[in-house]
């Protein structure tokens, strides 16, 4: 009898199998690539300014006082548009934003800048994703946050939503 | 009809919303280096780094702008002089060991490596004993 039972083993790891596969399948799968720098120091870079209206950026910025946010955009990318009002907002709470355009020309961030707003106080244009390679982001836009020694302490993958601006906040008080 | 020209307009006007970038690829995105041993041992890493952008491909195999801004710091690098080693690490401090197609040994892939060696050695003590009762069987018959 003993031997019997044995037998249906392979039958076993095999249904097992199959149902790993099955429930794997009916899972979302994540498309998400989480940088691997959070905890490590900015590299670092030093970037033209993405336009004439405001200054280039480099990892001096991030120097000193306090945390700031670190968002990672480009005109031609439509979820940059859902996330102008929502980065109005950190800008509103006080919170300093420094941009990196992605492959992006000065007119059309000017362009992008004058119809969805200008939250940041400076912006580098990065046109060849050097410096978006650099902290490990494989998208736009991405926000990182950094804190007051140059350390990345945080990142926010895709578009902020109205209900990331608080995480955001306590993510950069949590970064003093 | 009308209503399907509108439809069309509509539908060409749209077409920014699948718009990328603009810009010219990066310098060494599409272009070899010159010297053809760099080139080989560009190209051969850049076959088993993971595109972000299409995840199933390689950079080497991608057309997406970012893929050809990894291509470019992978070709410039090598021309600095780095080893396909360094860079391959300098990419996965930054995006773990995704972004790599060529497995390594960690604390999470320990178990690939050292299953089959496991199996192998199973298998090799189940003949060894089967065999070996073989021929004492037979040992005993004659």
């Amino acid at each position: 009898m003993r031997s019997r039972l044995y037998l249906w083993v392979p039958l076993a790891l095999f249904a097992f199998f199959a149902g790993v596969a099955g429930y794997m399948l009916t899972q979302e799968k994540d498309q998400f690539v989480e940088s691997a720098m959070i905890g490590q120091p900015l590299p670092d870079f030093t970037l033209e300014p993405a336009y004439p209206g405001l200054p280039g950026a480099s990892k001096a910025d991030f120097a000193g006082g306090k945390p700031r946010l670190l968002n990672i955009w480009a005109s031609w990318c439509l979820p940059c548009i859902a996330e102008a009002p929502q980065l109005e907002a950190l800008k509103a709470q006080g919170v300093e934003i420094v941009g990196i355009a992605i492959r992006d020309r000065p007119e059309d961030v000017a362009n992008f800048l004058g119809r969805y707003g200008n939250p940041y106080t400076r912006i580098g244009g990065d046109p060849i994703s050097e410096v978006q390679l650099a902290v490990g982001s494989s998208g736009v836009p991405e926000t990182f946050v950094i804190d007051s020694k140059g350390v990345i302490r945080y990142q926010h993958i895709g578009d902020i939503r109205e209900g990331d601006v608080s995480t955001l906040l306590a993510e950069l008080e949590k970064a003093q | 009809m009308m209503r399907a020209f509108v439809a069309l307009l509509m539908a060409l006007l749209a077409l920014p919303a699948f718009a990328q970038d603009t810009m010219p690829p990066a310098p060494y995105a599409y272009n070899q280096l010159a010297d053809p041993r760099m080139e080989a041992e560009a190209s051969a890493l850049m076959h088993t780094l993971r595109c972000l952008k299409c995840q199933s491909q390689s950079i080497a195999d991608s057309d997406a702008p970012m893929a050809g801004d990894m291509r470019h710091q992978v070709r410039s690098r090598i021309l600095a002089g780095e080893n396909p080693a360094e860079i391959r690490g300098w990419l996965i401090a930054r995006y773990g060991d995704y972004v790599s197609y060529e497995p390594e040994v960690s604390a999470t892939t320990w178990p690939l490596f050292a299953v089959p060696v496991l199996v192998i050695l199973v298998v090799a003590g189940v003949l060894l004993r089967r065999l070996g009762k073989r021929r004492n069987d037979a040992g005993d018959a004659a």
